[in-house]
């Protein structure tokens, strides 16, 4: 039970990462290959403050804006460049930003990581069960589906699906792409930064090892293989790939073959990636939109 | 309303658009012809913002508009098609067509929280014109397929039907009528002159010159970058030089 627990309070989380993600290779058509980064900034801005005393509601908001505002601050440079490009940009910030962590010791214990993030506190509950986390994480997915869907739904949602479709043509009919593309940038940031809050405070322990490329990579997989630019997308293929990876942990190996298993995991996800980009680009669920290549 | 002076663009060593000057004032449908790689759709390029002239300047409505950044142009109230069609291919009928009207409350993201009202009127008035003009187009049953979905002449006709989506004052269409089959061609037309008629002004490139006659008013020729000749759709038929510029290619 407490298992199911657990899955289901990581599931939110990744929900939201993988939501957040989609926004911005669902709906803009920007591939962002260092997307964990915002996560860690959440997560690490959030477990500074709460740490140094400061309530969860602060660390929370602050964890937000962090990543929002680095967000704002890369895709500037980043959105200049083009295609490939922006992938490769955004790939190195994902990199650099885990080794300023891994090294700014002085902030962040570095390698050590941060032990003892305090469980999150609002109006005096304390949320340290399982099932009071799962309601607050759930809560925190619900309203990111809510607002993302309220998002991309409006005429600025499909402002950035015309960005996405044909850049050109959408500065034809007065778009200003490089805008759009920024706010959606900052837009997916700003929710990655939540998902790593909530991350930062269900594990209460966080280090540079937890923001890698493995992790990129899972959720932009989620993002691919649930079905990129639909709604329940992300949030399926959530709960298809947190589900295999974590019940696959579970599994009773033996100890020799549980070393190669996360390597292999990240081989086999890897491979999925690209299987899936090449032979079923859409996904789990389709677009709506109806018949596609007939 | 468009006025070109002196534009010229090179490309590398050859001029694709050579000292040329053209004044669309007081013109409801113009007609731009030449030979194959005469310049046309740089000119279309140059006017709406995709290039730079190297030298010249282009007016519009008294406004310098060269060297603008093209989602400026659609704001200034110009709106273009493409030769080869650009319709979003990953968005329905309806959508692309959605997209189109200017300066939308919904598309900015503040906005969208705080004048829900406002943008839920002008959703409504925009599918409304929406359906308006997709009935005309043909493209009604059409409206929640993606665009992908549609023939290349239907991707056509939605390209203008999403132009005239944006009210804009002036509408460049590069090649309307080409590759498309004689029934879209007439629907085109219709299209065309129904527009004129309610006051929409056209500059369009055009092969054919049977649609060329039919609905132009007046047409400049370009060959090799430069303009040759300007006048009627009859005339310009019967004038030496661009009968030698068609034949000499
Ligand atoms: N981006 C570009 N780079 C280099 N050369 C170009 C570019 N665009 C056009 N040209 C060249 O400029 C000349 C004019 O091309 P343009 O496309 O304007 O001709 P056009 O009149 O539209 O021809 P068509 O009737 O075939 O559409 C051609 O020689 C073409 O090869
Ligand atoms: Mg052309």
């Amino acid at each position: 039970m407490d298992l199911l627990l657990h899955l289901a309070v990581v599931v939110a989380i990744y929900s939201i990462f993988a939501l957040s993600l989609n926004v911005e290779i669902g709906y803009t058509g920007l591939f962002n290959f260092g997307h964990v980064a915002f996560f860690a900034i959440g997560a690490y801005t959030s477990a500074l403050l709460t740490l140094s005393g400061a309530p969860f509601a602060v660390g929370l908001l602050a964890g937000l804006a962090a990543a929002g505002v680095c967000g704002y601050l890369l895709s500037i440079p980043a959105l200049k460049l083009q295609g490939d490009y922006f992938g490769i940009a955004t790939l190195g910030f994902g990199e650099i930003l885990r080794m300023v962590v891994s090294n700014e010791v002085w902030l962040t214990k570095g390698p050590m990581g941060l032990p003892g993030i305090p469980r999150p506190e609002i109006l005096g509950f304390i949320f340290d069960t399982l099932p009071a986390y799962l309601a607050l994480s759930a809560c925190m997915a619900l309203t990111t589906f809510a607002i993302l869907a309220f998002v991309v739904l409006s005429p600025f949602g499909r402002a950035l699906k015309a960005v996405r479709d044909d850049e050109t043509a959408a500065e034809i009919l007065g778009k200003n792409a490089l805008r759009f593309k920024i706010k959606s940038f900052v837009i997916g940031s700003t929710f990655a930064g939540l998902a790593g809050v909530l991350w930062a405070h269900y594990t209460t322990f966080i280090s540079p090892g937890d923001f890698t490329l493995t992790e990129t990579i899972l959720v932009l997989l989620i993002v691919v293989m649930g079905g990129k630019g639909t709604l329940p997308g992300p949030v399926l293929g959530a709960v298809a790939l947190i589900f295999f990876q974590e019940s696959v942990r579970f599994l009773r190996l033996p100890p020799e073959w549980t070393r190669l298993l996360g390597p292999l995991q990240q081989m086999v996800f890897g491979l999925l990636l690209v299987v899936l980009m090449v032979f079923r680009p859409e996904g789990i669920i389709r677009e709506r939109g109806g018949r596609h290549g007939d | 309303m468009i006025e070109i002076r002196n534009v010229t663009k090179a490309f590398g060593g050859t001029r694709a658009v050579s000292d040329c000057s053209i004044s669309l004032e007081g013109l409801t449908i113009t007609g731009l012809i030449g030979p194959n790689g005469s310049g046309k759709t740089t000119l279309f390029n140059l006017i709406t913002g995709l290039l730079k002239p190297d030298s010249g300047e282009i007016r519009f409505l008294g406004k310098r508009i060269d060297g603008r950044l093209p989602h400026e142009m659609a704001r200034l109230g110009l709106i273009r098609t493409f030769q080869l069609s650009r319709v979003f291919p990953r968005m329905t009928v309806l959508e692309n067509m959605l997209l189109a009207p200017q300066g939308q409350t919904g598309e900015r993201l503040l906005s969208l929280w705080f004048r829900l009202p406002r943008i839920r009127n002008e959703e409504s008035d925009n599918r409304e014109r929406a359906f308006e003009l997709l009935d005309l187009l043909g493209l009604m049953r059409l409206h929640d397929q993606f665009a992908e979905n549609l023939s290349y002449g239907q991707q056509k006709l939605l390209e203008l039907g999403r132009a005239l989506m944006a009210k804009p004052r002036m509408i460049l269409l590069d090649e309307p009528t080409a590759g498309i089959n004689p029934t879209l061609i007439r629907t085109m037309i219709e299209m065309i002159l129904k527009m004129r008629d309610r006051g929409q002004v056209f500059f369009i490139i055009e092969h054919n010159m049977d649609v060329v006659i039919e609905v132009c008013e007046k047409v400049f020729v370009l060959d090799h970058g430069e303009k040759i000749a300007e006048g009627r759709p009859e005339e310009i038929q019967r004038d030496p030089r661009v009968i030698e510029a068609y034949l000499g290619c």
